[in-house]
């Protein structure tokens, strides 16, 4: 991807509101032996504004989750450059904007029956980044703070003394979102927080984290696969393919014109609630598998797949550009000069 | 909980059976009282934690327990055993040599002082004082001397286990925790030691040490500490990519707490299980190497050298083999059952 389109992915973002969060180019490379390196984030920009939720949708594999955990530095960036809050926490960062980063950016986590350490009671739990941060609070307001935070997140004080095996999946995940909360951050990355969720469990904690983010005026970075539910948490989506974004628009004009082949056929898999409109729904199958991130193919990553594959797909690397105001996507068929060279009618505009 | 039958209290229990109802209140007649949700959490007895809960599952094994009690009562008597009597392990008294067991009141048990061919060798030689589990060929006390030999092979057994543990804990978590190229070059360490034959090391350990105690346990915990090492690295391997380890990460723990606080108590399981199967090895271990003659030296006794002593006299006195057997037997037995228990009890995958 070139500078330009790079400088254009990071401001190109429309509407009000400060940037928190800008990645420019981020890279995480994961070396597997001497040969291969498995590119699982592979040059990735975008900003998010505060108080805002960005959605990150892709199939499983994609490198979501690496995205997540590359801006939370629980995996350090192979290149690229991250600026939080007007601090570059890209590359090596030093022991205070650490110790900042720790205190300001949260995380919650997929899986609740692996994200709360079995041996620690609810308190011991929430109360973590609070010791770790505030070791000189007096136990007893701790515990004050922890009990405001259960309640806070739908629980109540009695569960505090207890054991996460005692708690169902949704209350699981209650725990970890007021752990995360207990450091009072602004920016929460959620890693799939949904996924292991039943149905009616996952509306609730999405509602919950709408609530917390009006209340608190939080920052979301909402990871997932679940088309519908982003779509009702998210201001904007994004839309990754085998380590990069191929799409990034509001989410309204997202759903309503997906214009990138791949985002086409990832929408066209949600079912619809209507019985007569979903017997006539129209599914893009995708022929094939993802490539794998090891042997990334060239020019576009999605031409082995894509219903509207040309020539110039597998020379030329298609560039993350603005088409309409805030709203990118990498794809030739929005490209003019190679829709000319081509000899094709332009698909945009 | 109220009751749904109407309030006659004062009515006899006949009046009652009249009405078609029964005498005493039976389950379905009651319905549990409309609660709010937030009062019957507070309500609810506090959650046991985990130890506790395993300890209650552990006292129900009752295999389990029976080993306790023996191991219990095997260790007093191992402390307070050798001095029970005014003779000690070591002292020699000729005219009193190969005395077979009496104790008076257990005479119908076989503890009558007689020899395998019926005649009553204390009344023959004018013993006066009985010997409890016999003598040997020097005149010693077997009865002091199996106590002292338990004493000396749980010592043994013991020591050699706490180091395996050590050594084992601190090696297998370096080895998961850094992983990597630390991982690696450690792994292969270990490999090249467990190539080697165990008895290969320990007898030209023994051969160039002299023999004692502490070459034993030198020598046993040479190779012994990878079996600890390989259960506490694949256990720490499986914990490291766990979510809770990684939110403690994202919220700035130190390696210091996320060990202490995280990875540690939750191998705590393993571990003890482990050690608990280390400490029967050992001390069979340490038997058999006295027993071919490379443990420890006269006149110190452990349970393998008093079975060494006594296979040797097999025929004309039994009892100096039996005893210490059965005594080692039983030590091994209670370790290994025990040690299933702790196992069942520890296992999550228990946990209903």
């Amino acid at each position: 991807m070139t500078t330009e389109a790079n400088q254009q992915a990071a401001g190109g973002a429309s509407g009000a509101g400060e940037d928190l969060l800008v990645v420019k180019d981020l890279k995480k490379h994961f070396r597997l032996d001497r040969k291969t390196v498995l590119k699982a984030v592979d040059g990735i920009s975008f900003s998010i504004k505060k108080g805002e939720t960005l959605g990150l949708v892709g199939e499983s594999g994609c490198g979501k989750s690496t995205v997540g955990r590359t801006l939370t530095r629980i995996y350090e960036p192979t290149s690229g450059e991250v600026e939080f809050n007007g601090m570059k926490i890209g590359g090596r960062i030093d022991r205070g904007t650490k110790r900042r980063l720790n205190h300001d950016m949260q995380m919650i986590f997929q899986d609740p029956y692996s994200s709360l350490n079995p041996r620690m009671t609810v308190t011991e739990i929430v109360s973590e980044g609070l010791v770790i941060h505030n070791p000189d609070m007096k136990p007893k307001e701790r515990d004050k703070r922890v009990h405001e935070l259960l309640e806070l997140v739908g629980l109540n004080k009695s569960h505090a003394g207890r054991y996460p095996h005692e708690f169902s999946g949704g209350q699981r995940q209650r725990i970890g979102i007021a752990r995360a909360l207990a450091v009072e951050p602004e920016f929460i990355v959620a890693d799939e927080p949904i996924a292991a969720l039943d149905v009616s469990i996952q509306a609730q904690i999405v509602n919950l984290l709408k609530e917390l983010q009006k209340d608190r005026g939080l920052t979301y970075l909402f990871i997932a696969h679940d088309l519908s539910m982003v779509k009702y948490i998210s201001d904007r989506i994004a839309v990754m393919y085998l380590g990069t974004i191929v799409e990034l628009a509001e989410s309204e004009a997202l759903y309503e014109k997906p214009l990138h082949p791949y985002t086409q056929a990832l929408l066209s898999a949600i079912p619809l609630p209507d019985p007569d409109k979903e017997r006539t729904r129209e599914q893009i199958i995708l022929s094939g598998d993802v490539p794998s991130p090891t042997d990334i193919p060239s020019g576009c990553r999605f031409r082995t797949r894509c219903p509207f594959a040309m020539d110039s797909c597998a020379a030329v690397d298609p560039v993350f550009r603005e088409v309409e105001p805030g709203r990118q996507v990498a794809c030739h068929l929005y490209d003019p000069e190679i829709m000319a060279k081509e000899g094709r009618e332009l698909q945009h505009q | 909980m109220t009751m749904m039958f109407p309030k006659d209290g004062d009515l006899k229990a006949g009046l009652r059976k009249a009405d078609g109802l029964p005498a005493e209140p039976t389950a379905d007649l009651f319905t549990p009282e409309p609660l709010e949700a937030s009062v019957r959490e507070e309500l609810s007895k506090p959650a046991p934690t985990f130890w506790k809960e395993a300890m209650e599952r552990l006292f129900k094994n009752k295999g389990a327990v029976v080993s306790l009690a023996i191991l219990i009562i095997l260790s007093v008597m191992a402390i307070v055993g050798p001095s029970m009597n005014e003779f000690t392990y070591r002292e020699q008294h000729i005219p009193h040599s190969n005395l077979p067991p009496k104790i008076s009141g257990l005479e119908w048990l076989g503890f009558n002082g007689k020899d395998v061919t019926g005649t009553d060798v204390y009344a023959e030689r004018g013993v006066e004082t009985n010997y409890w589990f016999g003598t040997d060929e020097f005149g010693r006390d077997v009865w002091t001397r199996v106590w002292k030999g338990t004493q000396i092979s749980l010592f043994i057994a013991l020591v050699a286990a706490f180091l395996d543990l050590l050594i084992g804990v601190v090696y297998g978590g370096v080895s998961a925790y850094y992983g990597g190229r630390i991982d690696n070059v450690m792994q292969r360490i270990i490999e090249i030691l467990t190539g080697i034959p165990n008895l290969i090391v320990i007898i030209l350990f023994i051969l160039i040490l002299e023999p004692g105690i502490r070459s034993i346990i030198l020598a046993m915990i040479i190779t012994g500490w990878v079996g600890m090492a390989r259960v506490v690295r694949g256990q720490m391997l499986q914990l490291k990519g766990q979510e809770f380890v990684l939110a403690s990460r994202t919220l700035g723990a130190s390696d210091a707490r996320l060990l202490r606080k995280h990875l540690l108590p939750n191998v705590m399981g393993p571990i003890i299980v482990t050690v608990m199967f280390t400490i029967p090895t050992a001390i069979f271990f340490e038997a058999f190497l006295s027993f071919i003659g490379l443990g420890l030296q006269a006149p110190l006794a452990s349970l393998g050298v008093l079975i060494e002593d006594g296979y040797d006299a097999i025929r004309s006195f039994p009892y100096k083999l039996l005893i210490p057997a059965v005594v080692i037997s039983l030590v091994m037995i209670s370790f290994n059952l025990l040690a299933d228990g702790l196992r069942d009890a520890l296992d999550p995958k228990m946990r209903k």
